[in-house]
């Protein structure tokens, strides 16, 4: 009994949640510490003078991937029933990305 | 607990609206203030078009049109038009999809009294030494160079109105996401629900936009700030750029809730379920995406290039072909129908030829090169007055007359109804239909007087005395308020007769609580279906339980009072700085005192446990309409 207490829903499997906190701490850590050393790579880049053309689109690219760590891992997007927010948070990036795009190649081009 | 109304004092009555979480009283709420802000518009249009009834008028001076022609667009688009909608969104959505009210009810109220005080905020510059002049769109070169404080009340007062419309339109995305009653798929929500829902994802990704253009505006009007400011290394057309990224989807966060509110009228009158219902679906859709690609055809003549040019002209034209494949779908739902002419359906009738006149120029207007020649001219006037008021205005009438019953119990008189819908239709068309022809003849938009005898002045009056008409239509309109709120003869569940939607399926107006049960959808116009089996209600989804209802809060409104007091100070601390601390010191105290208000009020919101309360069960079946079922 005493086990339930740290769920809301009383009916929850003890074990099974166990299992499953693990699993995702598993994640988390692992993720915690590519996100380290994506970091860290990004600092040599730049300290190490290289050029900007390829800084830049690896820049970018690092960063995109902690993005989607970030989303997926810590704000437990990976989870069930967070289909809706993926499709607006998808679209909202769809339609600013489309946008700069737009700036950047017709209006100011 | 009665849900019959009781005889209560004026106070306890305003007390309760002060306070109150229910969506059905916002509604109320809604309709009352955005009703007041298009008749303040409305006055404005008058005197506008009286201005320019005969040449070289006199009747305003050059200053005070400009001021008029500002204040006119501004409260009818952000202060009557969009609360409007949102009157019938609070008061028909949660029912459509058989909700207990909206996801987050305080949150509903504070989004209406935001909107209701950035309203007062920016009307007060009438009588605070003048209103914003440099137009709705308010152009950056212009209104920098703007004197007084008029510019301050339009970017202070439409940000606090723009968050109360980013929280509502929030509100209505979650509400629909999650609290669809158990059957209600999406596929299954009424037209109306989901122009609501796209029109609400609108308002997430548009309002931004405008938020951000605002706070370049203050911080260059009010902090020295030099955004906009091309001698200092700014850079204007950004402002135009941000302005119609935000306000190109702002025209369909307009006209999309109008077409729900058609597509519902057209079916119930005509007796047969939507034509293309998944075709609607995905042509509103459609619509709100490519709402977004095409903001820069309102800046064809600012000088963008010809691959701009050519690319929007291009976006923009593609919107034609779901706008096309809607109007179909209602001609095809109306064909073979049993049509009944109802008010509603006489304005949803008129509605489309109107509206298909405003798409054509809509398309002409977007050939570039052709649009060097309309640009600026009343051409665009008559282009976006057909799609406003012969799309939006007239789906908020239609409207009207259609959910009256369910938002007050009370049936408008259909007699006074019809008239009013002539005149206004009659007027509406003499308004604006020559105003093309005085466009194409040379006419500038946003001018105070023209010379005589340029050919002008016919058109002109024309264009006047069919003001008058819609004048004297709105008045109308109001009467059958008054007339039928007095005679006060209550009418059933469904007093169209032909009701389809979940809406229909509970008393008018619908006890506090909504459902006493949640009821179960079976399908694609739910109460239809259970009529056509023989029943008059709908099936109940769930057992008879204890509702949980939260507890009306008056923290919202001081909340929203809060920043416009706020705003008083940040607009007089100019002053303040500019007369070296001398005069105005009472400026930043005031700042400091409403913003503490609102932060102070939001921390009594965060700390403070509300958990509402519970009807019991046994309240629910005493209660002495219809008994709940075990
Ligand atoms: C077929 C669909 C439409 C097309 C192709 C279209 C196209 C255009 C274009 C090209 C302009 C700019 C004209 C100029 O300034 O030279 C314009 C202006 C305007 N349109 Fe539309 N439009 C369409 C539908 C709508 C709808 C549905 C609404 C509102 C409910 C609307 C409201 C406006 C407004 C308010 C303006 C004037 C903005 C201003 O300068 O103050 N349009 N439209
Ligand atoms: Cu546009």
């Amino acid at each position: 009994m005493a086990h339930e207490t740290t769920s809301a829903n009383p009916k929850v499997n003890y074990e099974y949640r166990r299992r499953k906190a693990r699993d995702e701490m598993r994640g988390q850590v692992t993720s915690f510490a590519m996100m380290i050393f994506m970091t860290f790579i990004a600092f040599i880049i730049v300290l190490a003078d290289f050029d900007k053309f390829y800084a830049f689109p690896i820049l970018l690219v690092l960063a995109a991937a902690q993005v989607v760590l970030q989303l997926y891992y810590f704000m437990h997007m990976s989870h069930k029933g967070h289909g809706t927010a993926a499709l607006f948070l998808y679209s909202g990036a769809l339609i600013a990305f489309v946008t700069i795009l737009t700036f950047l190649t017709i209006v100011w081009w | 607990m009665s849900t019959v109304a009781e005889k209560r004092g004026f106070l306890a009555v305003l007390w309760d609206y002060l306070t109150t979480v229910d969506h059905k009283k916002i509604a109320i709420l809604y309709l009352v203030s955005g009703g007041f802000f298009f008749l303040v518009g409305g006055i404005e249009a008058m005197l506008i078009r009286i201005q320019l009834a005969v040449p070289d008028n006199d009747f305003v001076s050059a200053g005070f049109y400009n001021e008029l022609l500002t204040m006119h667009g501004t409260t009818m688009i952000f202060l009557a038009a969009m609360p409007l909608l949102f009157a019938f969104m609070n008061a028909v959505v949660p029912l459509q999809i058989g909700a207990r009210d909206v996801a987050f009810p305080f949150l509903n109220s504070l989004g209406f009294w935001l909107f209701f005080f950035g309203g007062i905020f920016l009307n007060l510059s009438w009588f605070l030494g003048g209103a914003p002049d440099a137009g709705w769109t308010s152009y950056a070169s212009l209104s920098i160079a703007s004197d007084g404080h008029g510019i301050d009340f339009y970017v202070l007062g439409l940000q606090i109105s723009g968050a109360g419309t980013l929280i509502a339109g929030i509100n209505f995305l979650v509400t629909i996401i999650n609290m669809r009653a158990p059957g209600m798929t999406y596929m299954r929500m009424p037209l109306f629900t989901w122009s609501t829902f796209v029109a609400s994802a609108l308002i997430l990704f548009a309002f931004p936009p405008l938020t951000v253009g605002l706070f370049l505006m203050l911080f260059d009007r009010m902090f020295g700030a030099n955004f906009f400011d091309v001698t200092m290394g700014g850079n204007t057309i950004i402002w135009e750029h941000l302005f119609w990224i935000f306000g190109h989807p702002e025209v369909y966060i307009l006209i999309l809730p109008a077409f729900g509110i058609f597509s519902d009228i057209i079916s119930t009158f005509s007796k047969k379920r939507l034509f293309g219902y998944a075709a609607m679906v995905f042509a509103t859709v459609l619509i709100g995406f490519l709402g977004f690609m095409v903001w820069a055809h309102h800046m064809f003549t600012t000088g963008l290039g010809p691959t701009a040019n050519a690319i929007f002209a291009v976006a923009t034209m593609a919107i034609a072909v779901p706008t096309g494949v809607k109007i179909f779908n209602w001609l095809l739902t109306m064909w073979g129908g049993s049509i009944r002419f109802t008010t509603p359906m006489l304005y949803a009738v008129a509605f489309i030829p109107s509206f298909v006149a405003g798409g054509v120029t809509g398309v002409m207007l977007a050939s570039a090169p052709a649009d060097y020649q309309y640009h600026d001219s009343y051409f665009v006037v008559a282009h976006f007055h057909y799609v406003i008021i012969g799309g939006v205005v007239l789906g908020l009438l239609a409207g009207t007359h259609f959910y009256w019953p369910k938002m007050f119990g009370t049936m408008l008189n259909e007699t006074l109804g019809k008239i009013t819908f002539w005149l206004f239709l009659i007027g509406f068309h003499g308004t604006f239909f020559i105003q093309h022809f005085l466009g194409l003849m040379g006419m500038p938009r946003r001018i105070w007087k023209y010379l005589p005898n340029q050919g002008l002045d016919l058109f002109n009056m024309i264009s006047t005395v069919g003001a008058f008409f819609m004048a004297v239509a709105v008045i109308v309109l109001l009467a059958n308020v008054i007339i039928t709120q007095v005679k006060n003869v209550r009418v059933g569940n469904d007093p169209w007769g032909d009701g389809r939607t979940l809406e229909w399926a509970i008393s008018s107006p619908p006890p506090y609580y909504n459902f006493k049960q949640l009821p179960l959808v079976r399908g694609l116009d739910p109460l239809w279906i259970e009529k056509m089996e023989g029943r008059t209600e709908m099936t109940p989804a769930e057992p008879l339980g204890d509702i949980h209802m939260p507890n009306s809060s008056f923290i919202p409104f001081v909340m929203s009072l809060g920043l416009f007091i706020a705003a008083f100070g940040a607009m007089y601390q100019i002053d303040w700085r500019a007369s070296d601390g001398a005069d105005y010191v009472w400026s930043l105290p005031v700042l400091i005192i409403g913003m503490g208000i609102t932060i102070g009020s939001m921390a009594v919101r965060s700390l403070k446990d509300d958990h509402g309360y519970h009807i019991h069960k046994e309240e629910l079946m005493d209660d002495h309409d219809k008994g709940g079922r075990e």
